[in-house]
């Protein structure tokens, strides 16, 4: 569409790169630290180099400062290890929401297409930093929203702009695996879940 | 030891110091260790561990600064410049003249240049043929219409320290910022305490590549060149690596209990380099100048042959910023020094885990070629 209207397409592909194919796009943005590399190294693929200015420097011109060879050596080494577990993660995913949602709960975009590796649920009465507060006793880490915006206590915006209202959209938290989650680490939130779901309800 | 060349580029990185890299190790395990790969700006407890690590490295590293400030986190010292100068120039309107050296590193200059392109008014100073700063220029060129200075304290080529605390003083005297380039001199040489801005890197002190900082008086106003999360106060977003935080940390607290130490031996080692080359011509100034460089000249030495056949040494010709693009220095070049004197320059810096062994044999494998080399 872009394309079309002679516009240059960006995507933030930081949590889909090395779980789904790369999309057909001008630039896209990735990051090592979610694909299992370092943080503090990420990168801009970019189509046609013509595209930007270089402002000079390291980085053939377009990126001034000294790189970060060992961060970009693992950033390397996590692409070609970052495969082949996202059909296990999809299944575990499913068994998470099937429980979630036989337990009361709501599943966030469910009928959407999601990454396999993300889910997000809400526990209709009791706020998102309660169930936090629990699941991080209990040794579980989970979050609410974005680790950025965490600290912040606000309203999740990617909820709001789905049209959520302000009570419900707080009572949703946010899992997210990679290649190390087990079985048992699903079954023990889910049980974490219905426990806290059942306290909420009385 | 494995025997590889040996290193005297230290102007360029720093070996990482045994105690930075043992202090990284925790927050770069995976699955089935401590959980040091948590994000630190998540609420769980994982990541609040995360988060008290990238605090006390911010503690390590404040505690080299001048008091009432704060430290902010970048990727390396050309992003903490770039933020100082570009993010303190909207609340410093309708001031525009930003006042610089001509010695300055290419992440002040070009920022500069770059600033000067979108009508901002730049003077870069001149210097004299030691390499020190023009301060009849600067007393003429810091107006009040000045909104910044921005000055190294020692420079990476040849290692001469500005008088930055006298810069300091005349730039508040005309109700400006200072912002001060301490990359090569953190850790070793007195920052200066008026600065509103210093900017840093771990590389250059024995830590990590990929991680800077940039100190901020309280009070300064700064517009963040990053946006996102809101990461670093607000002024820089990006998710922080903890393992990075904390190399900087250790490399910083390591640096400030060995600085007499380190001084002593680096002083040693450059008396020695200097007895070993007592021949060469000395580019910038000899007195005022961190001991770990010397930027060195022959008449007539062809200096890319020579880097050829000395292949035992790692040094360099000019700064490593420049040497890629085969730029003759900037530096040397403002020093007044012909063409001819600027290719027959090398630079060679060293520091605290260089030997006088390795000064010694290097020394004589760069004189050796060289008189081989003139015949």
């Amino acid at each position: 569409m872009a394309r079309d209207g002679g516009a240059l397409s960006l995507c933030d592909a930081s949590q889909s790169a090395g779980k789904l194919p790369l999309p057909d796009a001008d630039m896209i943005v990735v990051s090592a630290h979610k694909l299992g590399g370092p943080p503090g190294i990420g990168a801009l693929l970019v189509r046609d180099l013509g595209l930007l200015e270089p402002p000079g420097g390291q980085e053939k011109g377009y990126r001034g400062g000294t790189e970060n060879v060992p961060a970009a050596m693992g950033f390397a080494a996590a692409l070609t290890h970052a495969r082949y577990w996202t059909d296990r993660a999809a299944d575990l995913r499913h068994q998470l929401d099937s429980a979630i949602r036989g337990a009361g709960g709501e599943v966030v975009a469910q009928n959407a297409p999601r990454l396999p590796s993300i889910g997000s649920y809400r526990m209709p009465g009791m706020a998102a930093n309660a169930q936090l507060i629990q699941f991080d006793l209990a040794g579980v880490s989970v979050s609410a929203g974005s680790a950025c915006s965490s600290g912040t206590l606000k309203t999740s915006a990617v909820l709001t702009a789905m049209g959520w209202d302000e009570k419900a959209a707080g009572e949703v938290v946010r899992v997210s695996f990679g290649p190390s989650t087990t079985r048992a680490h699903v079954y023990r939130f889910i049980e974490l879940w219905r426990d806290m779901a059942a306290r909420a309800k009385r | 030891m494995t025997s590889g060349p040996i290193y005297l580029d230290y102007q360029a990185t720093t070996p990482l110091a045994r105690e930075a890299y043992a202090a990284m190790q925790p927050w770069l395990g995976g699955p089935g260790s401590a959980g040091g790969w948590a994000n630190p700006h998540s609420a769980h407890l994982l990541g609040r561990k995360a988060s008290a690590a990238v605090e006390a490295a911010r503690g390590q590293i404040a505690a080299l600064m001048p008091s009432g400030g704060r430290v902010i986190f970048s990727s390396g010292a050309t992003e903490a410049l770039n933020l100082a100068i570009r993010g303190a120039l909207p609340a410093l309107a309708p001031r525009r003249r930003i006042v610089t050296i001509a010695t300055e590193h290419a992440a002040v200059r070009d920022t500069c240049l770059w600033l000067e392109a979108q009508g901002h008014d730049v003077v870069l100073l001149p210097v004299d043929r030691d390499g020190l700063v023009d301060m009849d220029a600067a007393r003429a060129a810091i107006t009040p219409a000045t909104a910044l200075v921005a000055a190294m304290l020692v420079n990476n080529e040849i290692g001469v320290i500005q008088p930055v605390d006298a810069l300091a003083d005349l730039t508040h005297a005309a109700g400006a910022l200072f912002v001060c380039d301490a990359v090569q001199g953190f850790g070793r040489v007195a920052l200066p305490p008026a600065a509103d801005m210093i900017a840093i890197t771990a590389h250059k002190i024995h830590g990590p590549k990929g991680i800077g900082a940039l100190w901020v008086r309280d009070g300064v106003a700064l517009e963040p060149l990053i946006h996102g999360g809101g990461q670093e106060q607000g002024l820089r977003s990006g998710t922080l690596s903890p393992a990075l935080c904390a190399g900087f940390g250790a490399a910083a607290k390591l640096a400030a209990q060995r600085a007499d130490e380190d001084a002593a031996h680096v002083a040693n080692l450059r008396d020695r380099a200097l007895e070993l080359l007592a021949d060469w011509q000395i580019n910038g100034s000899l007195d005022q100048r961190y001991p770990g460089n010397l930027n060195l000249r022959r008449e007539g030495l062809d200096v890319a042959r020579l880097m050829s056949d000395v292949r035992g040494v790692a040094f360099s010709a000019g700064s490593a910023c420049a040497s890629g693009s085969g730029r003759p220095s900037h530096v040397l070049t403002a020093l007044g020094l012909s063409s001819s004197e600027v290719r027959s320059s090398i630079r060679l810096g060293f520091g605290r885990y260089t030997t006088i062994d390795e000064i010694e044999r290097a020394a004589h494998l760069i004189v050796d070629a060289a008189n081989r080399q003139m015949g």
